[in-house]
């Protein structure tokens, strides 16, 4: 007879975390914890990512024979006008804040939430409110107006849903104003012990940075959209200037926002970057004053070059040569961001990972987009590629080549802390390199067309354009593939991904000294900082050979 | 999140807490003065454009209700500086004292306005198909002084013989004129509903030395709504006011 007895079963109570603190879908609607709600935001943005990406498919499928073959004229215009506002107001805009920024900041400064958990929660409702207004406006016979509003085509002759559509964005701007004013209070009053200023993450200074441009810019859009859907709906005439108003004022309260607001997709990004290049070169940021002082400089001169979009406006000659040379300026804050990264990797570890190929797509996509900006920022060019599809390459590389590969590269670099999974790294590297060769292919010819002289916003376009115009839409379909494939993988991973780790690359931030996914009060005790931002070698914590080569890290399943 | 006392889970101390909701209102009044300054904007600039129709259309203001309403504003920001001052030093009856006479005084204020819209309804000044800057002189009320009346039309001739267009222009006074002093409105019911839920906490006995954080950051709140009225009165009323 055997007497070994069978070890009694252990029954392994699952971490408690937020995910599976409380269950149910109040327990999600009624959440105060910034990670859910970084959560729903996600799902939300995710949405309006779709819809927009759908209309951006139509317009390209559109453009493969010179007189267009998909919609009519009037329909191709509702197009490109619902593209740019569902991507710009309620995809990039809020994507990066209010998803990783949300996630993250208290994470990242040892707080347990940020400052008002209940206005978090408010400015998603907010989001969807506004949300449901442009989704209206979409549904009932669309948006004409280009996602600029420029009166009086839209306060008076558009026939389309103009005025739901402003009544969402004023809503939805609320919620903006909300987020920044929330991240600013988080970041002066919530750090932990030993978080000075200058020990907080780079991520932290760019939403500091972001956050002073939705507060101060976006309550001016709100006004100036308030006025506009005044005017269409009393017959108002602030800026009809058949009743005397003046449609040149609308155009620089709109720009007053709607140039920084390019900062606010494109400083989070930026944040995202530093974050992940000093991780995945194993070395500490090069020039992190630098870095964490051009952001704030951007902030502060993105306000003072709204009027460049107007070189063709009729301003004044020193009016334009101000804003010209200030819209120079920018670049230096900019190239400095630059420089300092490729800085830190000279001489680094360097690993190719997922993000790692993000934040490489990222520098050189921000650098082309970045420099053909200076070019539109020139007086005697820009009369010339004014209105071009050379505007239109060159904004989607800041925001789609910039902005938007920070976003999805920051989802993969933060995804084991959100989720507590890893993706499967060979398949995600795969879809970035998808996603970097479909981009250039779309846009790079549109450079070329507009430079050639091809304007934006038509529905048609000479024969000889044509081959540029369908390597552009094929580009576009592989650009489609490379935002599916993470789509998938990324949820595939949420139930089948190789459990994470509190930090599997790893990486310095305060972020992962706690558990993946976190507890809902982020930290079981009130952490203490006592080492400097992106230091490696001090941080026996991290499991890393003081000197010689450092390990690679970690990986998902290849 | 859960709540000990007053304090908030997600802080460490009650000063903590009382200095992110302060933060957090200045914030949020910056903002305000970019959102009202679009409005500035677009006031100065049509002001500077078209004057003698911006001159003439603020001299139908009624210069007594406008000023009076601007002694009961600055009177209920001295009630609402009272109450704060109150709660600070723990007079708690005169917390509720102060705040009640501050809404008293909000209300006052609105009731005000809507006699000055409503006359500016009767005079056909509101924007649209039926303006008519002329309507009020060539239909007086029987209680108009007939000098006065006479007055008016003779200072509207000179306004038309200079800009003809008197009416179109007027009207973006007017449209600016409501646009900015309703939304002034707007952000006083939007106080007086914050005074409700205050004077509710005092009768609680809620504001005490310790804890007194609602009364300040809502009293920051009024003081800022009265603070655009000071200039909205100057720029709305005060400018080419005939002697």
């Amino acid at each position: 007879m055997s007497t070994t007895t069978l070890p009694a079963p252990v029954h392994k109570m699952p971490r408690e975390d937020y995910l599976n603190a409380t269950y149910g879908l109040r327990s999600w609607l009624l959440t105060t914890d910034h990670k859910r709600i970084a959560l729903l935001y996600l799902g939300s943005v995710t949405v309006f990512f779709f819809i927009g990406g759908l209309f951006a498919t139509m317009i390209r499928i559109h453009l493969l024979t010179p007189n267009g073959f998909l919609v009519t004229p009037e329909t191709y215009n509702k197009l490109f006008t619902m593209h740019g506002v569902a991507m710009i107001f309620f995809f990039l805009i809020p994507s990066i804040p209010a998803v990783l920024g949300n996630f993250l900041i208290p994470l990242m400064i040892g707080a347990k939430d940020l400052a008002f958990p209940k206005l978090n929660l408010l400015s998603w409702y907010i989001y969807l409110v506004g949300g449901c207004f442009v989704l209206y406006s979409f549904g009932t016979g669309g948006l004409d107006t280009g996602w600029t509003f420029y009166t009086p085509l839209s306060s008076v002759y558009s026939n389309s849903a103009v005025t739901p559509a402003v009544i969402g964005i004023f809503i939805n701007g609320f919620s903006s104003i909300l987020t920044g004013l929330n991240f600013i209070v988080t970041i002066h009053t919530m750090r932990a012990p030993g978080m000075t200023w200058f020990r907080l993450p780079l991520f932290v200074w760019a939403h500091y940075a972001t956050s002073l441009v939705m507060v101060l810019g976006t309550p001016v859009i709100a006004i100036t959209l308030l006025l506009v859907g005044l005017e269409r709906m009393f017959h108002l005439g602030f800026f009809n200037p058949a009743l005397g108003g003046d449609p040149i004022l609308f155009q620089h309260l709109f720009w007053f926002y709607s140039h920084p607001a390019v900062y606010i997709m494109i400083l989070p990004s930026m944040g995202v970057i530093s974050e992940i290049i000093p991780t995945f070169a194993r070395k500490p940021i090069f020039g992190y004053s630098f870095i964490a002082g051009s952001s704030i400089a951007i902030a502060v001169i993105g306000f003072l070059v709204w009027a460049h979009h107007m070189f063709v406006t009729g301003e004044s000659t020193y009016a334009a040569l101000t804003f010209s040379f200030l819209s120079y300026l920018v670049a230096i804050p900019s190239a400095v961001k630059v420089f300092n990264w490729t800085s830190t990797l000279y001489q680094g570890s360097i690993s190719w990972d997922t993000p790692m190929i993000y934040a490489f797509g990222f520098i050189g996509l921000f650098l082309i987009g970045g420099l053909t900006g200076l070019f539109l920022a020139c007086l005697g060019l820009d009369i010339h590629i004014h209105d071009t599809y050379f505007v239109v390459a060159h904004f989607h590389y800041i925001m789609v080549g910039g902005a938007v590969m920070g976003y999805v590269g920051g989802l993969h670099f933060w995804w084991p802390k959100i989720t507590g999974k890893l993706y499967p790294e060979v398949l995600a590297r795969i879809a970035a390199v998808t996603l970097f060769v479909g981009f250039n292919l779309t846009f790079f010819p549109q450079f070329m067309l507009g430079y050639m002289g091809m304007p934006r916003r038509y529905h048609t376009y000479p024969p000889e354009f044509q081959v540029l115009n369908v390597l552009s839409t094929a580009g576009a379909s592989i650009l489609a593939l490379g935002y599916l494939l993470p789509m998938l993988y990324l949820t595939w991973s949420m139930r089948y991904g190789r459990v994470a780790g509190p930090n599997p690359w790893p990486a310095t931030g305060l972020e992962w000294k706690t558990a993946s996914p976190p507890p809902t009060e982020n930290f079981d005790v009130t952490p203490e900082v006592d080492w400097e931002p992106y230091d490696f070698r001090n941080r026996p914590d991290l499991g890393l050979a003081a000197s010689g080569p450092l390990p690679a890290p970690a990986h998902g399943d290849d | 999140m859960h709540r000990t006392g007053e304090l908030y889970g997600h802080f460490e101390t009650l000063e903590q807490q009382k200095d992110s909701a302060a933060l957090g209102m200045w914030i949020f009044l910056v903002t305000e003065v970019l959102f009202f300054g679009g409005l500035f904007l677009t006031y100065t600039i049509n002001r500077h454009a078209f004057s003698v129709a911006f001159g003439a259309a603020s001299n139908t203001l009624d210069l007594k209700l406008g000023g009076g309403n601007t002694v009961v504003l600055i009177l209920s920001s001295l009630t609402m500086a009272m109450a704060v001052w109150s709660a600070q030093v723990g007079k708690k009856q005169w917390v509720s004292i102060f705040l009640i006479a501050t809404l008293g005084l909000g209300t006052i204020f609105l009731g005000v306005k809507v006699i000055e819209y409503k006359q500016k309804f009767d005079h056909h000044l509101i924007p649209g198909s039926s303006f008519d800057m002329r309507y009020h002189s060539e239909h007086p009320g029987p209680n108009d002084d007939p000098k006065e009346i006479a007055a008016e039309k003779e200072e509207l001739e000179k306004a038309f013989a200079v800009d003809p267009d008197i009416n179109a222009h007027a009207q973006l006074y007017f449209s600016l004129y409501f646009g900015m002093t309703g939304l002034h409105a707007l952000h006083m019911i939007v106080g007086a509903g914050l005074l409700l839920w205050l004077i509710k906490g005092s009768f609680a006995g809620r504001y005490t030395p310790q804890y007194n954080t609602p009364v300040e950051i809502v009293g920051l709140y009024w003081h800022f709504v009265d603070i655009v009225w000071i200039y909205l009165f100057p720029l709305l009323y005060l400018i080419d006011r005939h002697q």
